[in-house]
């Protein structure tokens, strides 16, 4: 774990760059980060985004796409237009959440 | 006289009876088991059928022959569970009561799950092997198929034995070769997966056997649907796929009464303490082997290693003390690369798989992350293995928690 500087912010990161502290996230980060890998930010994006923070924070860990589309509501073929090629990680990227567990 | 129900008599089901049967005192505990047929099939056979190494009954036993005496076994579906009157309610109206309940049901393949799946192609040129019938099937069209585009493919993880997919196509790639028709086959292997495998290091090894047997590798590919009249696999982000033989590995799903009682996650699987296997919601609730959540593999291994702490833990529960034993997330896997040869892997919740011997450090006689004729012969001795030494529940030389020694980065 290292610590680096995203956007004038101190944060704590993994070897890939997920953040690893939750409650270093705010949402002008999440902008940040979301910037970093060429996402730009709408209000659907960030219904997503906000989705993955309280479900993290009530069941300890990142949700699976599948999770973001029968509990969050929002159908897997968008979370691909919206975070397009690779939404699982990307989602979790922005919202400063662990990468989702390898499913082994 | 106490009650203990358990759901399944598969793999985690038939050894917990087994190891609990004797650790409740007769007078005081009954043990009751459900399940929906008297067939116990041995899952890791299923691989091998399409290529014609085992016939379909050599893989399926009575499941009442791997059960104690003291355990009832009711042949019956299961509608729902409802916790909160400590009842299971069977499908031909039966019900039945509980102090404690253990449900290991496993994992289904759901091939309705997928749009298109079972459309006009299904079982012409779309298969499945993790069912006994699409695994005989798929050994059918194999027989007489004389070549084209085979895609193999994975729907969703997690899945039953997550190398199957990848031992499917080592072994059809030694299959064709055999055949002397592999110059008219192209193999892809299409994942939802950003490589061959989840885990850094596996991943590479087995991605550069892909790639070694001239096996094209699509990655982070979560499809969307299947076409039937042009033969397509298409994904969510639009990417096309067309194939001549498909063979799937659809969504595996837990058993819908899980849902139907509330009791599942979004995949009907049963939240766990990944450590203990009690339920999140329920303190008289367990669910073992694949019908858990727990983070590893959904494998027999599995299911075999997290039943050696299990019954103690048990056992200090229906006592009132708290469970001691932590299950460690202990998984192996024996991979067949095809030529007589196979690969293993070792892992836990903690560590990835890594090259070593197994399980003497240093010795073996099995390789770690390695082709070897050993790992082969390991794998097809393991049938034997099954049958009569897990499931009966006896001890076996291998321990359960995983160790470090003998392996390397």
């Amino acid at each position: 774990m290292t610590v680096t500087t995203i956007g004038g912010h101190d944060v704590h990161v993994d070897a890939e760059g997920f953040l690893t502290e939750y409650d270093e996230w705010d949402e002008g980060l999440g902008a940040e980060l979301a910037a970093a890998i060429g996402v730009e930010m709408t209000d659907e994006h960030w219904a997503v985004i906000r989705f993955l923070r309280e479900d993290y924070q009530a069941q300890g860990e990142t949700p699976t796409l599948r999770r973001v589309t029968t509990v969050g509501g929002v159908p897997t073929k968008q979370l691909f237009v919206l975070f397009p090629k690779k939404p699982a990680k990307k989602m979790a990227y922005i919202a400063g959440l662990p990468k989702p567990v390898g499913c082994v | 006289m106490k009650r203990l129900v358990v759901l399944g008599a598969g793999t985690a089901g038939t050894i917990v009876v087994n190891k609990l049967r004797h650790r409740l005192p007769d007078a005081e505990w009954s043990i009751t088991i459900v399940d929906q047929d008297d067939t116990h099939h041995y899952q890791p056979g299923y691989l091998f059928v399409p290529f014609g190494h085992y016939s379909p009954d050599e893989l399926v036993k009575s499941r009442k022959r791997f059960l104690p005496d003291g355990v009832d076994l009711v042949i019956a579906g299961i509608d729902r569970v409802e916790p909160d009157a400590n009842t299971v309610h069977l499908e031909d109206g039966r019900s039945l009561e509980y102090d404690q309940l253990i449900i290991a049901t496993g994992v289904n393949a759901r091939p309705d799950q997928t749009e298109g799946m079972t459309g006009s192609q299904w079982r012409k040129s779309v298969f499945d092997f993790y069912t006994l019938e699409g695994a005989a099937a798929l050994g059918g069209r194999l027989a007489d198929w004389e070549g084209g585009r085979l895609v193999v493919h994975i729907v969703e993880m997690p899945i039953k034995c997550p190398v199957a997919p990848l031992e499917f196509s080592f072994l059809a790639d030694a299959y064709f070769s055999g055949r002397r028709i592999r110059d008219k086959v192209d193999i892809t292997y299409v994942t939802p997966l950003d490589g061959a495998f989840t885990k850094p290091v596996a991943a590479k090894h087995l991605g550069g056997m892909l790639a070694d047997r001239h096996i094209a590798l699509e990655t982070d590919f979560m499809v969307d649907r299947i076409d039937n009249d042009t033969k397509t696999l298409i994904s969510m982000d639009e990417r096309e796929i067309p194939f001549d033989l498909l063979v799937t590995v659809p969504l595996n799903m837990g058993a819908e009464f899980v849902a139907k009682s509330g009791l599942g996650n979004e995949l009907n699987c049963v939240p766990v303490d990944k450590h203990t296997f009690l339920s999140k919601k329920h303190d008289n609730i367990f669910a073992i082997g694949d019908a858990a959540d727990i983070p590893t593999s959904k494998a027999g291994s599995v299911a075999h290693f997290s039943m050696e702490l299990f019954p103690d833990n048990f056992v200090e529960h229906i006592n009132g003390r708290p469970m001691t034993g932590a299950f460690d997330g202990h998984a192996n896997c024996f991979i067949e690369t095809g030529h007589g040869k196979g690969m293993l892997l070792d892992f836990n919740y903690e560590t990835e798989p890594l090259p070593g011997k197994y399980p003497i450090p240093g010795v073996g006689p099995f390789s770690l992350l390695k082709e070897t004729h050993e790992n082969h012969w390991g794998k097809l001795a393991f049938r034997w293995m099954y049958w009569n030494v897990l499931l009966p529940g006896h001890p076996t030389p291998i321990p359960s928690a995983m160790s470090m020694a003998g392996k390397h980065e």
